[in-house]
């Protein structure tokens, strides 16, 4: 799950990491109060959503009085902001974040983020903050340290110590980077974040370190665990389609094609895209209803893909094992009759009861294709979506 | 023969009492598999379905002598499952729960590393099941014959895609193992291809991956250097978009990397041929053993 800067700037803060001060706004008039607080000569206001790349899509400006912030905040709000993270689509804005304006000396990089090869937390940091870190990755890799976190050790002051000496920093701002990264890290394991990323840390003027930027991710799995990030999920960020699935426990993503796909388990929904792409399709999306989809779910299944305008067909990709297809059958014609699906069907089955699942199909009247194998299923589906 | 479970393995059922626990220890028996019981905190000393229920691993394994153990409880829960079958000293541990939180597998991978004699497949995978011998976890026996092929699969369904098709090309299954989704697991493509390189009658190997992580490339690499036996490569998500979790909570392609086309071409220059289409798994290794 994804969360604002601002509400990550807020939980960071509680573990100890230096943040701006600054608040949230959702319309022109709380920006104004807001900045009159802030006081100083400037502040920045930055369009809040789920996506990097906001400054350069006009998402981020400075603001010279109070009421200029207002004028800011006005314009972005309600405003469609396109970055090279939100497609071109854009996300609509629906808050700011009102921050006090600093003097900067440096801008720098850090990022925990779970490494998969070693199983443990990795830390990264790099002096070359305010950039994409793929970039400097790719670019400059020499520029990037790191530390690998030992899952029953904890942090160890060392490890910080040879991180912020890494990036530069001298003797005075070592003592802080350790605290801000200690203090991130202790963020990190709480909340059980998959991604905690500051990108810039920065150097003020005056010496001090600041989280200028603030990124979290959390892992979807653990958030039984904590109802305080979970109230944080922002369904205006996600894709209207893909939160209906989720009522239903279907693993459903939206994507751009033509051909909707409703197939059970992850690997084999994938595969299915892939098929379809092979055979010169375009899939419309990722489906994948679970391994012992019910006929209820078939039909929420149906409804979802069809409320995707762009539909023309449909490919439908089980491997009946424990889900036996006479009973997949039986779901999907049901479903049809109920919703009255206008596009034509094209049904793969494999596995147990096969050959009654098919004569189901047949025998139902309804405008099912049934194919024998994938690469067949694949070619039907794309020569009827036209 | 096979690998990680056979005819001698002795399995406990963690969660036995639940739904899914009690479904599929009832399919693992009627394939054949010597189930000696379950594990429910609180239930021991009762019985289920005719099998008995222990509160804790430990006391199940001084019972009935389990040597291997499938675990079926709910994910806030399974980490917990997984070290204490470990540290009970059952030798292998499915663990079939998606869903754990990955502090908890982090945490749980820690201890597993202080208990070598355990090994752990999974979890957010099907399991593992030995053709016409045994079964730990939810692949369904019917569609597996006993043959000289070994399946090794980050994903559930196409591994009974793989075993479907190798059945009907006549080849059949030595053993099939799901090695599962997650970001974090037991056992790795490296683990699974040695044991089917020590294995005589696993003749080729059929390998699915999927995007996400770069255990395929892990993989092509130590196959270049140390297996010997003909294997077939597939990877799930060629056409998945970046930056999206496509199911399964390891598959999705971060930062660049993890990409479909990475491992195809990783796997190719181990001398793997990959099939783009899953439907080709089967003709693929029958070709490739001149069978």
């Amino acid at each position: 799950m994804k969360i604002h800067e601002y509400q990550a700037k807020a939980i960071l803060a509680r573990y100890g990491v230096p943040v701006p001060r600054g608040e949230v706004a959702f319309t022109a008039d709380e920006a104004r109060a807001i900045a009159g607080r802030l006081g100083g000569d400037v502040v920045v206001v930055k369009a809040q959503i789920h996506a990097g790349g906001r400054g350069k899509g006009g998402g981020v400006k400075l603001a010279r009085s109070p009421e200029d912030a207002a004028r800011l905040a006005a314009g972005m709000i309600g405003m469609t902001l396109v970055t090279h993270q939100t497609g071109p689509d854009g996300r609509v804005v629906s808050r700011v974040l009102v921050e006090e304006g600093l003097q900067m000396a440096r801008e720098l990089y850090v990022s925990i983020v779970l490494d998969r090869a070693s199983g443990k937390p990795a830390i990264m940091a790099s002096a070359s903050g305010g950039m994409d870190i793929e970039e400097v990755a790719a670019k400059t890799p020499e520029q990037i340290v790191r530390a690998y976190v030992e899952p029953g050790v904890g942090l160890v002051p060392f490890q910080v110590r040879r991180l912020a000496f890494g990036i530069g920093l001298d003797a005075a701002q070592v003592s802080k980077a350790v605290k801000l990264i200690t203090a991130l890290y202790d963020a990190f394991v709480a909340t059980d974040a998959s991604l905690v990323e500051i990108n810039p840390l920065v150097v003020t003027a005056s010496g001090d370190l600041l989280a200028l930027d603030a990124k979290m991710n959390f892992d979807d799995n653990a958030l039984y665990r904590h109802a305080d990030l979970k109230a944080l999920r922002d369904l205006g960020e996600e894709d209207p389609l893909e939160v209906e699935a989720s009522k239903f426990s279907l693993n459903y993503i939206h994507l751009d094609g033509n051909i909707g796909c409703m197939v059970n388990g992850a690997g084999l929904a994938m595969a299915t895209m892939d098929i379809i792409k092979l055979a010169g399709g375009e899939p419309a999306n990722f489906l994948d209803v679970g391994g012992g989809a019910n006929a209820e779910q078939i039909k929420n299944a149906f409804r979802i893909l069809m409320s995707d305008r762009n539909v023309k067909a449909v490919l439908i990709n089980i491997f009946g094992g424990i889900l036996r297809c006479d009973v997949l059958a039986q779901g999907v014609i049901a479903a049809v009759k109920e919703l009255g699906v206008p596009v034509p069907i094209v049904i793969r089955m494999e596995g147990t009861n096969v050959e009654e699942g098919k004569r189901l199909l047949r025998e139902s009247g309804m405008n099912f294709t049934t194919a024998d194998s994938m690469g067949e299923a694949a070619d039907t589906v794309v020569r009827l979506a036209g | 023969m096979s690998v990680l479970i056979d005819k001698s393995t002795r399995l406990l059922v963690q969660g036995l009492t639940g739904r899914e626990g009690t479904f599929h220890a009832k399919q693992a028996a009627a394939y054949g598999t010597t189930v000696v019981g379950g594990v429910t905190p609180g239930k021991g000393g009762t019985t289920h379905e005719g099998w008995p229920i222990f509160d804790t691993v430990h006391e199940a394994v001084a019972k009935t002598g389990a040597n291997a153990s499938v675990v079926f409880v709910p994910p806030a829960f399974a980490a917990d499952a997984v070290m204490e079958s470990a540290d009970a000293g059952v030798g292998v541990v499915v663990c079939i729960t998606e869903g754990i939180p990955t502090l908890d597998m982090m945490r749980a991978m820690t201890f597993l590393k202080t208990r070598p004699a355990t090994r752990l497949v999974g979890p957010n995978c099907p399991g593992v099941i030995s053709a016409g011998q045994a079964k730990a976890g939810i692949i369904p026996g019917h569609i597996c014959r006993e043959g000289r092929v070994g399946i090794v699969s980050k994903s559930g369904t196409l591994t009974y895609e793989a075993i479907h098709q190798l059945t009907r090309v006549g080849l059949g299954q030595t053993t099939c193992i799901g090695i599962g989704g997650d970001p974090l697991i037991g056992t790795s493509f490296i683990d699974a291809l040695t044991l089917f390189e020590a294995d005589p009658d696993t003749e080729a190997v059929v390998m699915i991956g999927e995007i996400g992580g770069n255990a395929e490339e892990d993989a092509a690499a130590w196959i270049t250097a140390h297996f010997t036996k003909p294997v077939v490569g597939f990877i799930a998500g060629q056409t998945a978009p970046p930056g999206r979790r496509m199911g399964h909570a390891g598959a999705i392609i971060a930062g660049g990397t993890g990409t479909a086309r990475e491992k195809m071409t990783a796997l190719a220059a181990a001398g793997v041929p990959v099939v783009r289409s899953p439907a080709d798994m089967g003709q693929a290794i029958k070709d490739l053993m001149g069978a």
